[in-house]
């Protein structure tokens, strides 16, 4: 298959920026929580969960999709909404609190919405998945060529959300894909002690749709898969699941103990690193120069700089403002 | 209560040890929900046992609560006594049809002859800005459906005192504790998540208040953070020359009806406080009480503080502004005892 050149570069530059947030977001998140870790303390309180490691599904599918096609994501969101092309001022604005963010501060890390662009994520595992599902229903019933895409984590596979709303997207044959990221880890628990079958892309057999699996957090098949995938949702083909083998550099959330894994088991994965192996491809297989490459990161860091920079120098709601935006 | 050895646990590791001494005395215990093991459970109520029982004892499930919160309701059936962790009370939305319908059901629609003899464990509480899906304290929702107990200790001597209670209850209990009060590392460092506990196993009746501060002007009920929080506008109230009289209701069902009204009774001032939501919540039912059985004595208005029915926001100032907190009942408390 032809890749288009474009597409790789495109790719890349958002999977450079997905790390660039998530480093800084690492760096932000840490700020006033010692000497004792508080999770409550500092300029970005509460949970977070990063997704350093997990750019190439995002990467890889975003770039098929139009604005008008839906993306629902997890608790893990950002490098969804980054390649899904959610506003970075105000993304970052929200997680730090502020008036700008998306949800004007009320929803936080968790909980990013942007209607401009289709995208929204939240906490409860698995709950994303009908969202997507309805979204595919609107787009069919209007008679559009848009698609919805569920990302989930392995984990969220065991959820009954999920079995459900497969079986319908099959019944209905709607323009509906699930991108489960196998980090191999939900929380704690491996994916070999949560689920009885290997890959969840052979579980869409129990629904006659297309089973897709992506090996070894790769961005060139991920690219492929997902392309094959929405043209067939595009086209009314029907629905698919895509697994993707991913990696989880970090822990579940920042401040997990990571009592679970072998810390030799990062160190390792990170000698694969895609953004890596995607910039060799870029530099030994299609003719990209040293100098292209360092543009789209210097574009992608300054992206991300600015982000920071209009999230931290942005206004805290006023505290009543708690009471808007909901009939009381 | 005469302490002579203090033992100092904090909340988690004095309800960890309760469930290892209830499984230790009964084999038909056993521990099941998400990361529970190894782990020993996000908020470290399982702390340990892993390691001692096994994974055939303290099993990690998928992320599937219908099926697992349903199966310790099968296994109870069964006879056995599981221990289920809900992780977060917030994620009840994708499992309530097994806990209100069957779980709170069966052992009435059986007349009896079914017992569910199981714990459902579960986290509550916000502060610290992790936003409207996790930061719930939904005592009223599940205290409002019948055939469950709904119980929420306030310090860590209880909290292993009413584990052991509710392990040994034949009814199923809703076991909910409050993140800030394990006293974990990562959590604000309170003092009241460190208490003195026992090292046997002991009981504390579900269903019995407890007045944790005699008073003669004013009574402040409250249940878990709130108590403390009761407790330190006591401080400053007593200084303003004001005596408040702090209930920790420590279980809303059943509900101590009997310690409110007598406090009432004995202060003529009522101030409500809960983590919850106001509306329809723990502050209407301890109001509605108080005008049904001692409106009579009552020298003020009752007043409620409670979370001002919105989701709880994430940015700290606004989650700040809805959450009860001393100074809140410090200053409606001396309103009320100046009208
Ligand atoms: C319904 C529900 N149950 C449990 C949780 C707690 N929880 C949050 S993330 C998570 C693990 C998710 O694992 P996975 O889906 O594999 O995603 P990953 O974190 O690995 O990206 C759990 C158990 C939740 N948020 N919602």
């Amino acid at each position: 298959m032809a890749i288009s050149k474009d597409h790789l570069l495109w790719m890349y530059e958002t999977m450079y920026k997905i790390r660039c947030y998530e480093d800084k977001m690492a760096e932000a998140y840490a700020e006033g929580k010692s000497p004792v870790f508080n999770i409550g303390a500092g300029p970005v309180p509460g949970e977070m969960h990063l997704a350093t490691g997990q750019e190439p599904a995002a990467a890889g599918m975003c770039v098929h999709l139009k604005k008008e096609d839906t993306v629902t994501a997890p608790h893990r969101p950002h490098h969804h909404a980054i390649a899904k092309g959610v506003d970075l001022n105000r993304m970052t604005a929200e997680i730090f609190g502020k008036a700008t963010g998306l949800g004007k501060g009320k929803g936080g890390h968790m909980h990013l919405f942007d209607p401009d662009v289709k995208f929204s994520c939240g906490g409860i595992v698995g709950a994303g998945i009908p969202h997507a599902l309805g979204a595919a229903l609107a787009a069919k019933k209007k008679g559009t060529d848009w698609v919805a895409v569920a990302f989930i984590g392995e984990g969220a596979a065991n959820q009954g959300a999920f079995h459900e709303s497969l079986n319908m997207a099959a019944l209905w044959k709607l323009p509906f894909i699930v991108v489960i990221e196998n980090n191999q880890y939900g929380i704690s628990v491996p994916k070999t002690a949560s689920t009885a079958v290997p890959s969840n892309d052979v579980r869409a057999a129990a629904y006659g749709i297309k089973g897709y699996y992506v090996k070894d957090n790769d961005p060139i098949d991920m690219y492929n898969v997902s392309k094959e995938a929405v043209e067939r949702a595009r086209t009314g083909q029907g629905p698919s699941i895509i697994e993707i083998e991913t990696y989880r550099y970090l822990g579940h959330f920042q401040g997990d103990p990571e009592v679970y894994r072998d810390k030799n088991e990062v160190t390792l994965l990170r000698q694969k690193d895609p953004i890596i192996r995607l910039r060799n491809y870029l530099l030994n297989e299609c003719g990209v120069t040293e100098e292209t490459i360092a543009q789209l990161e210097n574009k992608a860091t300054f992206e991300v700089d600015q982000a920071y920079a209009f999230a931290r120098e942005s206004d805290y709601p006023k505290p009543e403002e708690a009471l808007e935006d909901v009939f009381v | 209560m005469q302490q002579t050895k203090q033992r100092l646990l904090t909340g988690n590791k004095a309800l960890a040890e309760a469930i290892r001494l209830e499984m230790e005395r009964d084999p038909n215990v056993f521990v099941m929900g998400e990361d529970v093991g190894v782990y020993g459970g996000i908020f470290g109520a399982t702390e340990g046992l892993f390691q001692k029982f096994g994974p055939e004892r303290v099993i990690d499930t998928p992320i599937s609560e219908t099926a697992f919160i349903g199966a310790a309701i099968g296994a109870a059936a069964e006879g056995m006594r599981p221990i289920v962790e809900l992780m977060f009370v917030d994620f009840f939305g994708v499992c309530m049809d097994q806990i209100y319908n069957h779980m709170a059901k069966i052992p009435y629609m059986s007349g009896g002859r079914v017992k569910l003899p199981m714990v459902l464990m579960t986290a509550v509480g916000g502060g610290y800005s992790d936003a409207a899906q996790h930061s719930q304290t939904l005592y009223a929702t599940f205290a409002h459906l019948p055939g469950m107990k709904v119980v929420a200790p306030s310090t860590p001597y209880d909290l292993k005192g009413m584990m052991i209670s509710a392990i040994r209850d034949d009814n199923p209990v809703v076991f909910m504790f409050h993140k800030t009060l394990q006293g974990l590392g990562w959590m604000d460092q309170l003092d009241a998540s460190v208490g003195h506990v026992p090292e046997e196993a002991y009981t504390v009746p579900l269903g019995k208040a407890n007045i944790v501060r005699e008073g003669t002007d004013i009574t402040i009920v409250g249940i878990q953070m709130s108590v403390h929080q009761a407790l330190e506008a006591a401080k400053r109230l007593e200084q303003q020359g004001i005596q408040a009289e702090v209930i920790d209701l420590r279980s809303l069902v059943p509900l101590d009806k009997e310690t409110i009204i007598q406090s009432v009774k004995k202060t003529h001032r009522l101030l409500v406080v809960d983590e919850d939501y106001l509306s329809y919540g723990m502050t209407a039912e301890i109001a509605a009480i108080a005008a049904e059985h001692c409106l009579y004595d009552l020298e003020a208005p009752v007043k409620r503080i409670a979370v001002p029915d919105v989701p709880i926001p994430y940015s700290r100032p606004l989650e700040q502004f809805v959450l009860p907190n001393a100074d809140k009942i410090f200053r409606e408390a001396i309103q009320l005892v100046n009208e």
